[in-house]
């Protein structure tokens, strides 16, 4: 029995975005304290994060880096095919993909940098905290995005030009989760790497 | 829609709409939601209460003969997890705000009503996991979690409480985003952001704090409870962390939480007052500013919780002066209240006896607040009984006031009935004396210098401790007559009128209790809001 609070499929629509852009706000400032946490403890303990990020894999972060932005470029022809009442299917699951091989090589980097952690103690214990905490935050928020690219796909068909609002609000929601990449990329793999 | 018609009993309403358990737990109704809310807050209400009932009980006597420490500390870390997150923060924006921010605009819903549904259950959730805590043996950190207490040597159910207290920040956090996508789509046509009532300006401002600061609580939360699983982080100093970190991350939301407690009910005053001094808000363009002004000044002000923490002496300059920054516009809100009394034709009916003495306390709450924002008065007074007295005066005298004067003012729409007028004034005037009599001794306590959290106390403290017990058991009986009459109301009151108060705003258009889609017919704005006309 539930009537619409709106009088017009227009007002749903810009309410549904402002809804999505609160709740980014909201996200962002959920990643505020380890952001801030992060920036104490560089300054406290410099030379120690200079040396955990010495310990990263470069090369599979970079190659990460590369895939998440390539996802973010087919979520969003995802999206333009919504609004152009194209198929959407084939976007979607490449986006999905793109998103699973990441969360692949993230997973056995992870692996990888264990017995490291685990043996690592003080700054470094620190720098290995925030990794794990961070990226393994962002990690969670790509699997939940994976759930809704595949909740997307199974009703692929009902979108049209009329109505794509989920897959519209799916993007922006990728296209966050993809920032924040951008952001923890510099700020574990690349400390002064050039020195 | 005639006159006679709209007071109709039998118009169908949002109460008879269904009578089942299921019609209640399934709705999408935002009236029912909020109905929701205010049994589950009440519960909660009275849970926070029989906690401080004891420590007050407790308190009667210098010995500390009544409780154990271990328990007294697990009795003011309840009262305080429990009142602030599970009854004040919800209590006007998850309630009231649910309840009147459609109404009061004009629309049908909240703009996500089946999130609205979903936020209860989330709260009902979080409190699930607090009320296990309980049950398990309680826990004994207070209600800030200091760290490195709570991460390494505390021994009691801290990781039970946190889940808690992280999932009913999902419930703010979704009220919130509602009440601002509300606002922002579904306003009547003709109702511009200047037409709208102060207490949709309140609940906005609240809303923006919900959204921006909770998440930072759950996440530093989420880090506390990693530190005591794993023993590795970054707020223990023996692991390498620091402590004041955690401080920091915590008063960036609590301090900006206070304002979630008092902007609502600030809004709260803005409505009742008017419509009892029959004359419209004085300075209403002010009044929303300040309203915007506190709520982002609200969020630099964090550090004057730490003034003797060892934060560094300027950061506790800047933050000394922001926190006198905020007392402009709370004044400029107390001068225009008491502006609007000015000529007024002034009835003193139970809300409005409740809105008065809101502003009474909040006054006094906010000025003592400003000796504590002062550096050198801080060190002798912090983690005294005046810093209890002080924010007792804001969160209790100021919020749970002003929700009771809510409650009363609202109840003949909420409930189609009218509360018993003679008792409601009685019970304003216990609570008044009652909370004046608990709380004002504790100023001149902290004063002395007695410390919080002691389950025991030197005699010569003894008799400013009885006055107080005392007053909590004067207090006690004030906030269960409400209970009582208003639950008798609920079946025996007088019906009640569309609008019993001859008050402006459009929720007083609709019938009392107001039909499923609160408007027979979408209503336009062509007037600013508190339009009153004085009595002649």
């Amino acid at each position: 029995m539930t009537t619409s609070p709106f009088d017009s499929a227009l007002e749903r629509r810009e309410a549904s975005l402002l809804g999505m852009w609160a709740f980014l706000a909201t996200e962002l400032m959920f990643f505020g304290p380890l952001f801030f946490g992060y920036v104490h403890a560089r300054i406290a303990q410099g030379d120690a994060f200079v040396a955990g990020s010495h310990h990263m894999h470069i090369v599979l972060g970079t190659l990460n880096t590369a895939i998440l932005m390539t996802s973010s470029l087919t979520m969003a022809l995802a999206v333009r095919a919504a609004r152009d009442t194209r198929p959407v299917r084939t976007w979607l699951a490449l986006t999905a993909l793109l998103g699973l091989v990441f969360l692949g090589i993230k997973a056995s980097e992870w692996l990888m940098e264990l017995g490291e952690a685990a043996n690592a103690s003080g700054g470094e214990a620190r720098f290995y905290f925030l990794y794990y905490a961070m990226t393994g935050l962002h990690a969670v928020h790509l699997t939940i995005g994976l759930g809704v690219l595949a909740w997307l796909w199974v009703h692929a068909r009902r979108f049209s030009a009329a109505y794509h609002m989920p897959v519209e609000l799916t993007g922006l929601y990728w296209h966050f989760v993809d920032i924040v990449w951008v952001f923890l990329y510099p700020m574990f793999y690349l400390l002064e790497r050039y020195r | 829609m005639d006159q006679k018609n709209r007071d109709s009993p039998y118009l169908p309403n949002y109460l008879t709409e269904g009578f089942t358990l299921r019609s209640w737990l399934t709705t999408n109704d935002h009236k029912r939601i909020a109905i929701l809310y205010m049994v589950a807050i009440t519960a909660f209400f009275f849970l926070g209460g029989a906690a401080a009932t004891l420590m007050r009980l407790e308190l009667a006597t210098p010995a500390g003969d009544v409780v154990s420490a271990e328990t007294y500390n697990k009795l003011f870390t309840i009262h305080g997890v429990v009142m602030v997150w599970f009854f004040l923060i919800p209590s006007i924006p998850a309630v009231l705000g649910n309840f009147l921010v459609p109404l009061m605009i004009g629309a049908r819903d909240m703009a996500f009503p089946r999130l609205n549904l979903t936020s209860w259950y989330i709260y009902v959730l979080g409190g699930i996991f607090t009320v296990a805590a309980l049950i398990a043996g309680g826990v004994d950190t207070g209600w800030t979690f200091y760290t490195p207490y709570s991460t390494t040597f505390s021994n009691s159910n801290v990781i039970l409480v946190i889940v808690g207290v992280f999932i009913t920040g999902f419930s703010s956090i979704l009220t919130g985003l509602n009440i601002i996508v509300t606002v922002h789509k579904l306003r009547a046509p003709g109702l511009t952001w200047f037409r709208l009532p102060l207490f949709i300006w309140a609940n906005y401002a609240t809303s923006l704090i919900l959204l921006l600061a909770t998440p930072v609580l759950a996440m530093t939360l989420t880090l506390v409870a990693l530190e005591r699983l794993l023993h590795i982080g970054i707020f223990d100093p023996a692991l390498g962390g620091d402590p004041l970190l955690f401080q920091h991350l915590f008063w960036f939301y609590s301090h900006p939480a206070v304002y979630i407690m008092v902007l609502p009910a600030m809004g709260v005053a803005s409505e009742i007052i008017p419509c009892f001094a029959r004359r419209p808000v004085f300075g209403y363009r002010f009044m929303a500013y300040a309203i915007l002004g506190i709520a982002s000044i609200g969020f630099l002000v964090w550090g004057h919780h730490m003034f003797v923490s060892g934060q560094s002496m300027y950061a506790g300059m800047v933050f000394s002066m922001l926190s006198f920054m905020v007392a402009i516009p709370s004044a400029i809100k107390v001068f225009n209240w008491t502006a609007t009394l000015y000529k007024g034709s002034i009835t003193f009916s139970a809300p409005m006896l409740y809105a008065l003495g809101f502003v009474g306390l909040f006054l006094i709450g906010g000025l003592t607040g400003l000796f504590l924002a002062s550096l050198a008065l801080d060190v002798h007074l912090t983690d005294t009984y005046f810093v209890i007295a002080h924010f007792h005066y804001i969160m209790v005298g100021g919020s749970v006031m002003a929700y009771l004067g809510a409650i009363h003012f609202w109840w003949p729409k909420i409930s189609g009935r009218m509360y018993p007028e003679i008792m409601g004034r009685i019970a304003a005037l216990t609570i008044f004396f009652g909370f004046n009599l608990t709380f004002f001794p504790q100023y001149l306590l902290g004063w002395l210098g007695m410390p919080r959290r002691y389950h025991e106390y030197p005699p010569e403290f003894t008799l400013l401790n009885l006055f107080s017990s005392a007053g909590a058991a004067v207090l006690a009986v004030g906030y269960l007559l409400p209970l009582c009459y208003l639950s008798w109301s609920l079946f025996f009151g007088r019906r009640a009128g569309a609008n019993p108060w001859g008050a402006t705003g459009l929720e007083w258009q609709t019938s009392s209790p107001p039909p499923p889609h609160n408007f027979e017919h979408e209503p336009h704005v062509t007037r600013m809001p508190y339009d009153y006309q004085p009595v002649r």
